[in-house]
Order: structure tokens, then C-alpha cells, then sequence
């Protein structure tokens, strides 16, 4: 009999596995970008609030991550996204959003100004064949290091104590989206002031090899401020409170829509103040700027639910009892703890879901095998539901 | 030094001339600026050796829009209007085919041929009528582009029923099945094979090859005509009239680039340093030059970019100058037949094998050619009782593996001179002087990217709506301010002047429209 070749590892482990195993109790595991990802490592409720009242830590070393260089770079980023990245100095991080020609969004991430003409992209999606179709006629080289990089997020009020107690200088002045460079153990670590839970928070970039020592220091280090490890479970729920948008929720990447009109454009999600159509060109511009002339078809909302049912995959319509079709659909639902509220990020028609207007949701929900219908209240908001003053409180305070 | 001008071209190739005397007739103030000392880019005539002249490029004239001629009232002084076309074969035993009738084959393929010419000039001419007009944006709801369409919808019904199924059939179809199919003839074959495919990177066997056949026959049914003076002789004619319409013209000044500022054109800057103003900018050049070079990828977006880039417009059609103290001697030809055009085929499988290397980078070791003695129209083009000889040759890749050197240059040159002396044996001993045009010598002379005689490739995928790319098909580049008017855009190339004209009358339109 033949010797059986060896099956390749069919999903990946990140180099904080060894650890995030000893903690989990539940087993329960997702694949993101071809690696394991916790969904929840004991409770996500118990997770979750280990994120508004302590420090969490999150695994998100399968985030994509892209190195962005060359004489080119800051051109090649400023046609590439919509907003001015000249503004963006070295040690700063923005958030950016970038469109297709048609002036859709293909996705959402931050891209760090690492050093001078030096930039790391990071999204929730793969896009290197199009940042490779952007680079045709640019001096810029793109590498794609997310397996090059480990990174931790760290989030909750007291993670700035935390990692204050691991030694690190200079991180007091850290404002929100800065980021510095520290030396960790011989190796050099990036500490950046940003997140994806609308609170206080950082997040740590390293050498894999020295992941585990980094884990190990930081759990040492924030023994007496309730750190805790989290899954993808609390950081979602976190993620809908600080109504950040998240890929195949709030939105489809462009370049995955098939139908016309399921894709989205920066204007239709809320991000118009990323657009600077002073910039003479950018991906989608000339799009973006017929349709801020013509007015977009869709608008994004934060709605503020009455009751507590959640309002997951529900309808919106313009009024209680009407015989009309729906205005637009819920997109992101949850009951926010820390806010005592029944909150959701939606789709609606524009130009209705104005800031104040009242829409209907509703809401189906299953009690003892039967299912119930209400028609629910809902106000459009403005705001984040939770932006805590501490997230952009520079020195931070300790707690 | 700066000067406001209505419009300014890039280019004075023929397509550029024919837009720059429609853009002036309307009253425009029209710049065209020409790298070369000479008006009609790949369309000129010039000496290649001391006192031997020729069509540098271009060198049969059987695509000159009729609608091109009316508007511009041309008339072209032809030396020869409509050339017999000779398929040489073994032994003296060779083809004479012409619009309707041909010498030479057997009753059964005389009478396919008729049917087989009458119906594709019912063809051509209806591809006559799509290539004239600015084709349709597709998606919009605008009248003129749902009229448009509406129209070449009709025109296509109008064939009848079994006509317009069988148009639909063949349009992308390869001319390998249908002379097969059709014809025992080799040689007859091989010539329509060769028509087919003439001037791009494409084998009989290609898809949409009967496409590319018809578009040859789209202009003039297929007659082929020798300009008195040679191809540079209807550029001087055509600048002439645009000059006469008040256009300005200017050679040797090379455009350096397109400006832009602020997110739209605003003129050119010369390789000297002037710089013309105007806000509408029209490019002859081909469209990788116009975007990639001339603008730069910086003004325009990605998913444009990306398509530019990836279009197909690399040449594998060279042309060989020779310089004759004396007519060859073809076995079975009389010197008057050498006046016609004499084509090298065989067979549709020899033209085959011949593009078989040039897909993996090679020359073909047995080449097809296209051969004219244009001296004995038109004695002109050589001192008295010597001759010139001006061919086609294919295939010969742009890229060729190691690169067209001057070795690889004289190596396909002496397999051109021996294919063609399998039929006429003393024509190495006539040859004083010889000028071989690779595709990169194309590109060189005349900065045509690829060196490809329709700017890009004319395959059904970048054709009509998609043509160049897709979402700027309508000569309007997405850059506002700049067009493009050369052979890279609807219809394509040959010395047609349809893009000129429709990129004028779309520029025109526009303007009334606004």
C-alpha cells in the first residue's frame, strides 16, 4: 500500500490558539478567512460585558491585513479610497471606505500610516486583486501580511490601566486612532487607539513568535482589571451599539453583487463625511457626484425600537396599518445591556429615515411554540447609541 | 506660450483629420498637433531607399466610408480602383477572384462563391450601417441610444427571418468552417481565409473571424484601390480639406501629455514645453497611449484602468519594403497581372499553421503575405524602370520570444523572400534595397501601442458597444473633456474614417445637446 500523503491543515490556528484553547469551555468555533475564530469562549453575555465594564481581549489576527509602500502610496491611496488621506499624518489610523467606478462600496477598514509613505490596510474582507487592478500605473508595492501579524484587541474601560501596567511609555498620549511603536521584548510592537467596540480600547500588532509571550504578559498584566478573553459573539452585539457598520450586513462588497441595486454607495450608508469630493479624482467620484446631485435611493438608520423583542430580519414601514410596501429592512439587530435599549441599523428608502422620524417595525417573535406579530415604534437616531466620554478622553482615566 | 483653442487633437492620422474638418466646418477652432513631419499617421507615403517610395503602413485603400467621402466631398485619386486578387499556387496554376466572378475553380465553387460573395455584401452592408453611427450606450433610458438600438434592431429584421438568423449565426463564427464547408478550391480557401484574418492576431480558426471578413468588406464591397501617390496621398487630401474648413494643423510636435486639472481636461502640454489650452481634448492616439501615457492612470478610476490595461491590441502584421532593379519573374504570371494584388494562402490550414508560432511568441516559419507591385500603377514610386514591392506579412508577433533584433529581422525577412520565391525564383536577385516594419518598428513609427493596425484587437469583445471598453463606448472617455477618435474606438481600424466621423458628430451632438 501507498504511503498516504499528508493532509494539509484544512483550517488555520492563530499563534493565540494554544491559549485561547485552555480558556474555552463551549467549543464553539466559526471559520473566518480560513482560521478558527471563536463565536464565544464560556458565555458571550459574561463576554460582552467584560467589554463595557473591564478589559477584553479578542483574537483578530484573521483580519486582512495589506502593507502598503512605494514613492506612490499616498496617490495610490487618495484614488483608492474616498476620503483625503493626505490629512492622514504618519502615527495616525483613519477610517476609510472604498468604491468601485460606479461608486459602490467594496468595503470598509482603517489603514494605518505606519512610518513616512509606509501604510497598513486592514478590512474584514480579501481585496488584493483590487488593490493589484488600483496599483496598474502606480509605483507602490502591496503585500498581503495578515498571516505576518499577530493582533489583539484590547477593550473596556480599563484597558488602558492594563496595558498602563505592562510598562509601556508614552501610551497616556495615545489619542483615539493614534498609533506608536514600543518595544516588547526585543520585538517591536504597534499599539494603535482604535477598535470595533465604540469604547475605550487598543489594539496590539506583533511578530507571531512572540504572540503567545504578548498574551501571556497582557493577561498578567490585567489580572486585577477583569481581563477576559472574548468571541465574536460579544464583540458583534458591542459592534451594533457603537453603530459601526459591519461587510454582508449593513452592506455587500460590490464586486459580490449580481443584481443591480444591492450594492451600496458610501452616501447610502452614512459616510458622506469620509467623501471629499475636493479631491479632483477618486474611485466612484464622478458616481458619487451625480448621485449626491440626484439624491440617493437609500439611506442607513440607527432606530430606536420601543419594547424589547428584538427586531431581527424585520420589515420597516411608514406607518402602523398601511397597505403599503415596506420602506426598508433591519440589517443589524440587538438588545443593547449597557443602554437599556431595543436598537438595529437598517436600510430604508430615502429620502425617508430623517434623524427624529418615527417608522413601524415588525417585529415576529416565537413564545412557548407560537409566533406573535407587533407592529413596533421606532425612532430614527443620530447618534452611536453608546459613545462613553472615556472613548475619547485623552489621557485616558484609570480605573 | 498658451492658446485657447474649441478643441485640439492628438494626432493627425486619418481619423483625426476627418474629426478635426467636421469639428471645423461646425465653426469649431480645432488644433491638431502631429508627433510626426508628416499628416496621416499609419497612412503616409515615404521613401524607404533613394528614390523608392511607398505606403508606409496602410496600403490598399477598399474601406473608405462612403458617408466619409459625401460629408467631406473626397474623391480620392485612385491609380487603381478595383485590383483582381491572385491566389498563387503550384506550378503556375493560380486563382483569379474577383467581386463576383472568379477563374479558376471547378462550376461548384463558381456558383458557391456567387451565392457565398451575395451574401455577404448583404451582410456588409448592414455591418456598413452599425459602423457608421456612434453605437448605443446600453442600460440607458436616453431616446437616442434606445433609437439607435432600435434602429440596428430593425435593419437586422429587414434581412428577413432566415437572413438575419443566419447573420446572427455567423457573426461569431470562424471563416475556417465556412470556406471549408463551402469551397474545394484550396486556394480558394486560403484567400478568403486570408482576408479574414489580415492585420490582426487572429487564425482562420479563430472565433468571430467571419466578423472580421465582413468588416474588410464593409467599406467598398471589398475592392481594393491603390491611391495615386500612395496612402499619404488621401492623409494630404483630407488635411487639405480640414485645413480649407479652417482647422490648424501642426506636425513635428510631439504631445508630452493630456493636462488635467481639477478632475477634468484643460489641454496639452507639448514635448517642448507649450501648452495649448482647451477644454474638449480628442485623441487620435490609441487608447492604452491616450490613458496610460498621455493622462496618466492617476485622473481616471480603477475598474477603467483595469480594462485598458487588459485590452488586446498587441499587432502580428509586418510589412516588407523591397526595392526592385527589375521585375520578378512569378511562373505563370505576366507582368501585367503583378499590378493586382497577389496573396500567398494556399490552403485555410496553411494560414493556420502559419499563426500556430505566433501564439508562443513566434514568427511563422511559412508566412502569408499580401503582395503589391504598387510602381506599376503608379510610376511614381520608383525611378524609371525599377520597382517596388509592398507586402503584408504574417505572422509576426509584437512580442516575440527574444525580441525583434536585428538578427530575428533578417532571419523572417529571408523567409519572406524565400516563400515568396517558391513562386517567383529570381526575386532574392532583384532586391537592392529591402525595409522590414515588425509590429515594434509600427509602434515605433507611427506610437501605435502594440503596433496593431486596429489600435486593439476587433473581436466581438471589444466590438460595437464594448468598444474599446465597456462604459466608454461613445468616444467620450470617463474623464470629462477628453475623447477618443482613433482606430481603438467603434468601428476599428483601416483607412475608414468612420471613428473620425462618428466621434465628430458625437462631439457635435453632445454640444447641442448641453
Amino acid at each position: 500500500m501507498s504511503k498516504q500523503a499528508p493532509v494539509h491543515q484544512g483550517r488555520l490556528k492563530t499563534p493565540f490558539y494554544s491559549r485561547l484553547e485552555k480558556l474555552d469551555f463551549v467549543n464553539e468555533w466559526h471559520q473566518w478567512k480560513g482560521y478558527s475564530s471563536a463565536d464565544s469562549l464560556y458565555c458571550s453575555d459574561t463576554e460582552y460585558f467584560a467589554i463595557r465594564n473591564a478589559t477584553a481581549v479578542f483574537d483578530l489576527t484573521p483580519m486582512t491585513k495589506y502593507r502598503i509602500s512605494g514613492p506612490d502610496a499616498l496617490d495610490y491611496l487618495n484614488r483608492l479610497v474616498t476620503r483625503d488621506m493626505a490629512k492622514i499624518k504618519p502615527g495616525r489610523v483613519a477610517y476609510a471606505v472604498w468604491c468601485d467606478d460606479q461608486g459602490q462600496v467594496i468595503d470598509d477598514g482603517t489603514i494605518f500610516h505606519l512610518r513616512e509613505g509606509e501604510y497598513r490596510l486592514c478590512s474584514q474582507e480579501r481585496h488584493f486583486a483590487w488593490l493589484q487592478a488600483a496599483a496598474i500605473g502606480f509605483d507602490v508595492s502591496i503585500t498581503h501580511e495578515t498571516d505576518n501579524i499577530a493582533a489583539l484587541a484590547v477593550q473596556g474601560p480599563t484597558s488602558f490601566s492594563t496595558l498602563n501596567n505592562m510598562g509601556f511609555e508614552g501610551l497616556a498620549d495615545l489619542k483615539p486612532f493614534g498609533l506608536m511603536h514600543v518595544d516588547f521584548q526585543g520585538s517591536e510592537l504597534m499599539i494603535s487607539r482604535t477598535g470595533f467596540t465604540g469604547d475605550l480600547g487598543y489594539e496590539l500588532w506583533i511578530d507571531p513568535d512572540k504572540a503567545e509571550a504578548l498574551w501571556d504578559a497582557l493577561f498578567e498584566a490585567g489580572k486585577l482589571y477583569g481581563i477576559r478573553a472574548i468571541g465574536t459573539d460579544a464583540l458583534e452585539l458591542s459592534r451594533i451599539e457603537a453603530g459601526f457598520l459591519a461587510a454582508y450586513m449593513e452592506f455587500l462588497p460590490a464586486d459580490e453583487t449580481v443584481r443591480t441595486g444591492r450594492s451600496r454607495s458610501p452616501l447610502e450608508l452614512g459616510l458622506e463625511w469620509l467623501v471629499d469630493f475636493k479631491k479632483p479624482n477618486f474611485n466612484g467620484r464622478r458616481a458619487l457626484a451625480e448621485e449626491k446631485r440626484k439624491g440617493s435611493t437609500w439611506r442607513l438608520v440607527k432606530l430606536d425600537i420601543e419594547g424589547n423583542k428584538t427586531a431581527h430580519h424585520s420589515y420597516i414601514f411608514g406607518q402602523e396599518k398601511t397597505n403599503k410596501p415596506a420602506i426598508g429592512f433591519i440589517t443589524s439587530a440587538a438588545w443593547s445591556p449597557v443602554c437599556k435599549q431595543n436598537i438595529a441599523l437598517g436600510t430604508v428608502r430615502a429620502p425617508r429615515g430623517m434623524p427624529g422620524d418615527t417608522v413601524w417595525v415588525e417585529i415576529y417573535y416565537q413564545r412557548e411554540m407560537h409566533w406573535n406579530r407587533h407592529m413596533a415604534k421606532a425612532t430614527v437616531v443620530d447618534k452611536p447609541f453608546w459613545f462613553p466620554p472615556r472613548r475619547g478622553a485623552t489621557p485616558p482615566g484609570p480605573f | 506660450m498658451t492658446d485657447q483653442y474649441d478643441a485640439i487633437i492628438v494626432g493627425a492620422g486619418h481619423n483625426g483629420l476627418v474629426c478635426s474638418a467636421l469639428l471645423a466646418r461646425a465653426g469649431k477652432r480645432v488644433l491638431v498637433l502631429e508627433a510626426n513631419e508628416q499628416v496621416g499617421g499609419a497612412a503616409i507615403t515615404r521613401e524607404f531607399a533613394d528614390g523608392y517610395s511607398v505606403s508606409a503602413c496602410a496600403h490598399l485603400l477598399y474601406q473608405l466610408q462612403p458617408a466619409v467621402r459625401k460629408d467631406l466631398k473626397l474623391s480620392p485619386r485612385l491609380a487603381c480602383e478595383d485590383m483582381t486578387t491572385i491566389a498563387l499556387g503550384e506550378n503556375g496554376k493560380h486563382l483569379r477572384i474577383e467581386d463576383k466572378r472568379i477563374e479558376g475553380v471547378n462550376k461548384e465553387d463558381a456558383d458557391h462563391y456567387r451565392e457565398f460573395r451575395k451574401r455577404m455584401t448583404r451582410f456588409a452592408d448592414l455591418l456598413r450601417k452599425f459602423l457608421n453611427k456612434p453605437p448605443p450606450r446600453l442600460g440607458t433610458k436616453e431616446f437616442k441610444d434606445l433609437a439607435t438600438l432600435a434602429q440596428l434592431g430593425l435593419d437586422l429584421r429587414m434581412l428577413g427571418k432566415d437572413e438575419m438568423r443566419a447573420f446572427l449565426r455567423l457573426i461569431g463564427m470562424n471563416i475556417y468552417d465556412e470556406v471549408t464547408e463551402r469551397f474545394e478550391n484550396p486556394l480558394l480557401r486560403g484567400a478568403i481565409s486570408l482576408d479574414a484574418v489580415l492585420g490582426t492576431h487572429l487564425g482562420p480558426r479563430s472565433p468571430n473571424t467571419i466578423m472580421t471578413y465582413l468588416y474588410r468588406q464593409a467599406g467598398d464591397h471589398g475592392r481594393n484601390g491603390i491611391p495615386a501617390g500612395g496612402m499619404g496621398s488621401v492623409s494630404n487630401e483630407l488635411a487639405h480639406v480640414a485645413r480649407s474648413e479652417g482647422a490648424t494643423i501642426r506636425t513635428g510636435i510631439p504631445v508630452k501629455r493630456i493636462i488635467v486639472e481639477n478632475g477634468r481636461v484643460t489641454g496639452v502640454e507639448t514635448e517642448t514645453g507649450d501648452r495649448f489650452d482647451s477644454f474638449t481634448v480628442i485623441s487620435n492616439a490609441d487608447p492604452k497611449r491616450t490613458i496610460m501615457d498621455l493622462v496618466g492612470v492617476k485622473h481616471v478610476e480603477t475598474g477603467f484602468t483595469r480594462r485598458i490595461h487588459n485590452l488586446r491590441a498587441k499587432g502580428n502584421a509586418a510589412k516588407l519594403h523591397l526595392a526592385l532593379d527589375g521585375l520578378p519573374k512569378f511562373a505563370g504570371l505576366s507582368k501585367k497581372d503583378l499590378a493586382e494584388r497577389i496573396v500567398i494562402a494556399p490552403d485555410e490550414n496553411y494560414v493556420e499553421r502559419a499563426f500556430n508560432p505566433a501564439k508562443y511568441g513566434e514568427s511563422s516559419p511559412a508566412p502569408v503575405v499580401e503582395l503589391t507591385f504598387p510602381s506599376l500603377r503608379d510610376e511614381t514610386m520608383a525611378p524609371t524602370g525599377k520597382h517596388v514591392m509592398s507586402a503584408v506579412v504574417q505572422y509576426a508577433p509584437y512580442d516575440l520570444k527574444g525580441g525583434w533584433t536585428d538578427d530575428a529581422k533578417a532571419a523572417f525577412e529571408k523567409v519572406v523572400i524565400d516563400t515568396i520565391a517558391r513562386y517567383a525564383p529570381d526575386i532574392a536577385s532583384r532586391v537592392t534595397a529591402s525595409e522590414l516594419l515588425t509590429p515594434v518598428d509600427i509602434e515605433r513609427e507611427f506610437h501605435i501601442s502594440g503596433g496593431h493596425w486596429h489600435h486593439a484587437e476587433l473581436t466581438l469583445d471589444q466590438f460595437m458597444f464594448v468598444r474599446p471598453v465597456s462604459s466608454s463606448a461613445q468616444y467620450s472617455m470617463p474623464l470629462e473633456g477628453l475623447y477618443l477618435c482613433g482606430a481603438g474606438t467603434h468601428p476599428g481600424g483601416g483607412v475608414s474614417g468612420a471613428a473620425g466621423r462618428n466621434a465628430a458628430k458625437t462631439i457635435l451632438g453632445r454640444e447641442a445637446a448641453a
